[in-house]
């Protein structure tokens, strides 16, 4: 893709540190004043700059082959904070560069339709310290500055959910369980890392890991995994600590579940890979024991259960948001089968769902944009009135079930495989059957867009069409579903480079 | 031209056919495309010169090896191009836009699946077959027919998932896709799970027994025109997939031997006509199936000879039963009967089929079994042996005289309808030609077989020993019918001496079956209800209001967390320690 580093010397050296530095001033500064559409475009800079970053480190750890690691202040490490990018990382900050720009593009119109005027400015600075904080999860090597990016990203994304009362009442109860919860999570990790600290004396990553080898016998080490896999697993919605999500996702503005459901859940995940193989001992067997007893039973459940849950729901956008805790279930399932196969198709199923769930989630807003419509019932005849966001929708959909040609049939068929090597047949089953699941709330959906006949109004309902700006971000999205779906190459190596740099260390270039 | 054309697959004229037939508003059209198109199939099998691999398509790093031409699959691509157009033909006057393209994209999916070179493309044609199949039995637009459909549907997707997961597994230990090489049989072992896999996909579209009931539940439901279709695909697809992978497995043996023999009580006492044929279709897989089980060349050839004849024959019965029911309406035994009086031609034809199904001498059935039962004899598997040899006995009994009697002479049902119509007429004349044609100058039947043949069927014991057969079930069948001993309608003998002791087996056959059919009914009742109550427990469970979805409080949220929290502390101090 990018052969090296492409921006000047002054800019690529600080790279690692702009990435979060640019969106955290811009959200300052769009904090300050009262303009909405100054305050969009900002975001949209923040992001596309923290795109053009990220690309430039990838660029410049294609060339030299190694992790990018930066010492803040000159402070060197282990007694400054470390920023370190490595294969693990890199796919999550370009994930997150590219579905932020494409989020944003479609949110200058879904925000001005769901947003009051007044808020707007304050709503672009609320993203932009999310977004930083999300980027700096992905980017730090200090465990407890890890802490403080995921309450910087947590924080605003309870405001973000809130934001949703305008339309719906409900969103204030749903963003006040997801403050709750999402404080718990926190809570256990910062306690967890709290034990390592006190075991090993230190909390930059990599020295953590230096010195917990020698200590897999220690209570304290084991108690601090616990409480950090737990505290993790709840920021990533997995079964059953999943209950914060769906009226999040369903009552968020629309802009918001998207860029939620495309981002939020996978950079915990990643910090889950990034703690249990690089930082704990993954061949210890408290590790392995909890991988295989705990997570992987809870990821089937999640997989099995929550597309269930789909099934039954009502409001569409609920549908997607169980049919998102079973795809984090799929992901959890990868991360549990723990070996470089798993790993990686997790961390393909990862960035592939994040294409099917965008695509998705801005079809939605594009129905809920024209028609204001969110109930199941209401989405009859769609498919004759909106065609082209119908099809993309539909795209989508398929992907979501896992039809080949699609993104999701390839990490399905991954997850597959890797669940084949570790012998687990009764694993496949399930997937399978989840995917036999999945096929009926998309086809619930379905069929009310395409055969059921729309309602007739009279006089005729006002019909507002959809613009370009959110055509443009779904068609790109609905698109990357069926190029990915056969050009495998660039995700799938971007999802291994990952395995390989959580697994075996290094750059796994 | 003919180099232009080299190395297509014939199966890519039949599938853009019914692409396009999808989009075809006039009827000939549509009917031209289904006649023209299995012609340049054929003219495309035929430019090809000899056996190897074409059609090469290179996607996502994979290729698709689309046609493969051996010895093997020129034998059933040719005989499927044959069904093609005979269907065309016979369904010529059928004006229904759901069928024709589906039985054109059908048929060409089955030539597909037969030149496949690699498990990916023959699971891509496999699983095509069972979509496209799915019209020709909603085509006859009954809610039965429209069920019977779903399940069938069902059914063929689980068969195309076992294939597509035994593919993977085998690629997973062998790191090929591959479906043998070119002229390659039994190259799968069901001694790995992965080929285990691929025999239970082939397995169940083979229909082997307890894996049956599609066929029986689906075929009699389609449309007149549309059961002839799948009479001729789906299963012999089956065949061919289970020659290439497992000849020479000898499970197979028995299994033939056990699916030869059970549908013949079934069909004994079975009313629907097409019903019967259905479990006939079941019990000459069998001989295929056993045939393929012994594995040798003569066995195989036994098996493609009989496959090939077998497609012609059994379309033909398939055809007179659909122009019976066209005409009449049902082909329900108890209803018909007497019809030789309004539709002679038919008659023939279905006399034709019945001789050629139970293997009379000079009809194509003949010089097919014959090869099976001498590969099985020659390879003392005596028991099978006679297993077969009571089949086919009750072929006989329910295909060459249930079918034709209880349709065509009989009580007189009453019925005045006119003769089918010529291009049916048409149709099955070309069937009947066929029957006589391949039974008489079996050479060039012979010729088309995948291993050359030194074997005579008309020889003095193997005719004299068939004939006795024959003529002692004819002559049992006569005279009970005589001293009207079986009522025509319910009892029909199947040949033995002994009739006392084979009333016996018939009674019990029947009773046994009337049983299950009650049971059948109870069991059907039971999971309805059981349905129920699963659907509205998953409703409570799930649903908005349900326990699982149900909005919970931030509190009960944060005991779950920490119940999580308390689970993981466990399981970490179990395993540490």
């Amino acid at each position: 893709m990018i052969e090296a580093s492409f921006l000047p010397a002054a800019l690529s050296d600080h790279a690692p540190v702009l990435l979060v530095l640019v969106p955290m001033v811009l959200a300052a500064i769009v904090a300050a004043q009262p303009s909405g559409r100054f305050g969009w475009l900002a975001a949209l800079i923040g992001v596309v700059s923290t795109l053009i970053l990220a690309l430039d480190i990838y660029g410049q750890m294609q060339a030299s082959g190694a992790p990018v690691a930066y010492a803040i202040g000159g402070w060197q490490p282990p007694y400054g904070i470390e920023f370190r990018i490595d294969g693990l990382n890199i796919a999550l900050l370009l994930l997150l560069g590219v579905m932020g720009t494409l989020a944003l593009i479609f949110a200058l119109p879904s925000v001005a339709d769901e947003i009051a005027k007044s808020k707007q400015s304050l709503f672009y600075a609320a993203f932009l310290i999310c977004f930083t904080g999300l980027v700096g999860v992905s980017t730090t090597g200090d465990a407890f500055n890890l802490f403080v990016f995921l309450e910087i990203s947590s924080i605003p994304t309870y405001a973000l959910i809130a934001m949703g009362a305008q339309k719906d009442r409900r969103a204030l109860t749903a963003s006040f369980n997801y403050l709750v919860l999402g404080t718990i999570g926190a809570t256990f990790f910062v306690i967890g890392v709290g034990f390592l600290y006190m075991s090993t004396g230190t909390l930059n990553m990599a020295d953590i890991a230096r010195l917990l080898v020698e200590q897999n016998d220690n209570r304290v080490v084991q108690v601090a995994f616990g409480f950090i896999l737990v505290g993790l697993a709840l920021k990533a919605a997995l079964f059953p600590l999943h209950m914060w999500l769906p009226n999040g996702y369903a009552y968020a503005p629309n802009f918001v579940t998207t860029f939620l459901a495309s981002t939020a859940t996978k950079v915990a995940f990643y910090a889950l890979i990034r703690f249990t193989f690089d930082i704990f001992d993954p061949t210890a067997s408290f590790v392995t024991g909890l991988l295989t007893w705990v997570i992987t039973p809870l990821a089937v459940m999640a997989m099995v259960i929550s597309s269930a849950q789909a099934i039954f729901q009502v409001n569409v956008r609920r549908i997607l948001a169980y049919s998102s805790v079973a795809q984090v279930g799929y992901m959890m399932l990868g991360f549990g089968i723990a070996s470089l196969a798993g790993v990686s198709a997790g961390m393909l199923h990862l960035l592939n769902h994040a294409l099917m769930k965008g695509a998705l989630f801005v079809a939605l807003g594009a129905f809920s944009y024209a028609y204001g419509v969110r109930r199941i019932d209401d989405f009859k005849g769609l498919g004759q009135l909106m065609p082209g966001v119908s099809a993309a929708f539909t795209i989508g959909g398929l992907s979501l079930i896992g039809v080949p040609f699609t993104v999701g049939f390839v990490s399905k068929f991954y997850l597959v495989s890797a669940a084949l090597e570790r012998g687990w047949w009764w694993a496949v089953a399930l997937i399978v059957f989840s995917s036999v699941l999945a096929v009926f709330y998309v086809y619930r959906i379905l069929i009310n867009i395409w055969v059921n006949p729309a309602p007739v109004h009279e006089p005729a309902i006002k019909v507002r069409r959809v613009p370009m700006m959110i055509l443009i971000p779904l068609w790109i999205l609905a698109l990357a579903n069926l190029v990915f779906g056969v050009q495998t190459d660039l995700l799938v190596g971007l999802a291994q480079d990952a395995a390989r740099a959580a697994l075996d260390g290094g750059m796994g270039l | 031209m003919s180099d232009l054309f080299m190395g297509i697959s014939p199966a890519i004229p039949v599938v853009l056919a019914g692409l396009l037939a999808v989009i075809l508003p006039w009827h000939y059209a549509r009917k031209v495309l289904m006649v023209l198109s299995p012609l340049a199939a054929l003219f495309l099998l035929l430019i090809t010169p000899q056996s190897g691999v074409y059609g090469v398509v290179e996607m996502a790093g994979l290729s698709f090896e689309t046609y493969r031409l051996d010895n093997i699959s020129r034998v059933w691509g040719l005989v499927f191009i044959i069904a093609a157009f005979l269907n065309g033909i016979y369904a010529w006057h059928e004006k229904d836009r759901m069928s024709d393209p589906s039985g054109l994209i059908y048929a060409g999916a089955g030539l597909g699946a037969v030149f496949a070179g690699d498990l990916l493309t023959l699971f891509f044609f496999w699983e095509l077959t069972a979509i496209s199949s799915i019209f020709l039995i909603f085509a006859s637009r009954k809610g039965e027919a429209y069920r019977a459909g779903l399940r069938y549907l069902a059914i063929s997707v689980l068969s195309g998932v076992l294939l597509l997961g035994g593919a993977v597994m085998l690629y997973n230990t062998t790191g090929s896709w591959a479906f043998g090489g070119v002229g390659d049989v039994g190259v799968f072992s069901i001694d790995t799970p992965g080929g285990m896999l691929l025999f239970l996909a082939f397995g169940i579209k083979c229909a082997f027994p307890l894996l049956h009931n599609w066929l029986q539940d689906a075929y009699p439901k389609a449309t007149a025109t549309g059961a002839v279709v799948l009479s001729a695909f789906t299963t012999k697809l089956a065949i061919y997939a289970l020659a290439r992978g497992f000849a020479g497995t000898e499970i197979l043996i028995w299994i033939g031997a056990i699916m030869t023999a059970f549908p013949v009580f079934f069909a004994v006492v079975e009313n629907d006509l097409r019903k019967v044929l259905a479990y006939s279709l079941n019990n000459q897989l069998g001989f295929m199936v056993c045939a393929i089980g012994v594995g040798s060349e003569l066995a195989l050839n036994g098996a493609a000879a009989h496959a090939f004849v077998h497609i012609i024959y059994k379309g033909l019965l398939f055809m007179t039963m659909g122009a019976v029911l066209m005409r009449v309406g049902t082909t329900k035994a108890s209803h018909l009967g007497g019809l030789y009086k309004s539709m002679p031609l038919t008659t023939v034809f279905c006399m034709i089929g019945g001789a050629a199904i139970s293997a009379f001498p000079l009809f194509s059935g003949f010089v097919a079994k014959a090869l099976t039962l001498s590969a099985v004899l020659h390879e003392h598997h005596y028991i099978p042996w006679l297993i077969l040899v009571f089949a086919s006995a009750g072929v006989l009994e329910h295909s060459g005289i249930k079918i034709p009697y209880c349709a065509f002479f009989g009580h007189d049902g009453g019925h005045k309808v006119k003769e089918a119509p010529f291009n049916m007429l048409l149709a099955m004349g070309l069937a009947s030609f066929l029957c006589l044609y391949l039974g008489i100058n079996y050479g060039a039947l012979y010729n088309l077989l995948p291993y050359a043949v030194e074997y005579q069927p008309y020889t003095y014991d193997h005719v004299v020993g068939q004939m006795q057969l024959l003529l002692a079930a004819l002559f049992a069948f006569t005279f009970l019918m005589r001293f009207k001993l079986y009522p025509a309608e319910k009892d029909i003998t199947i040949l033995d001496t002994d009739w006392i002791y084979r009333k016996v087996l018939d009674g019990a056959a029947r009773w046994s079956c009337a049983m299950l059919d009650r049971l059948g009914g109870a069991m059907d009742q039971g999971w309805a209800g059981l349905g129920r109550t699963i659907r509205k427990g998953l409703f409570n469970l799930f649903s908005p209001a349900g326990s699982f979805a149900r909005d919970v409080p931030s509190g009960i949220m944060a005991v779950w967390s920490t119940l999580l929290l308390a689970v993981v502390l466990i399981v970490a101090y179990i395993y540490a320690s």
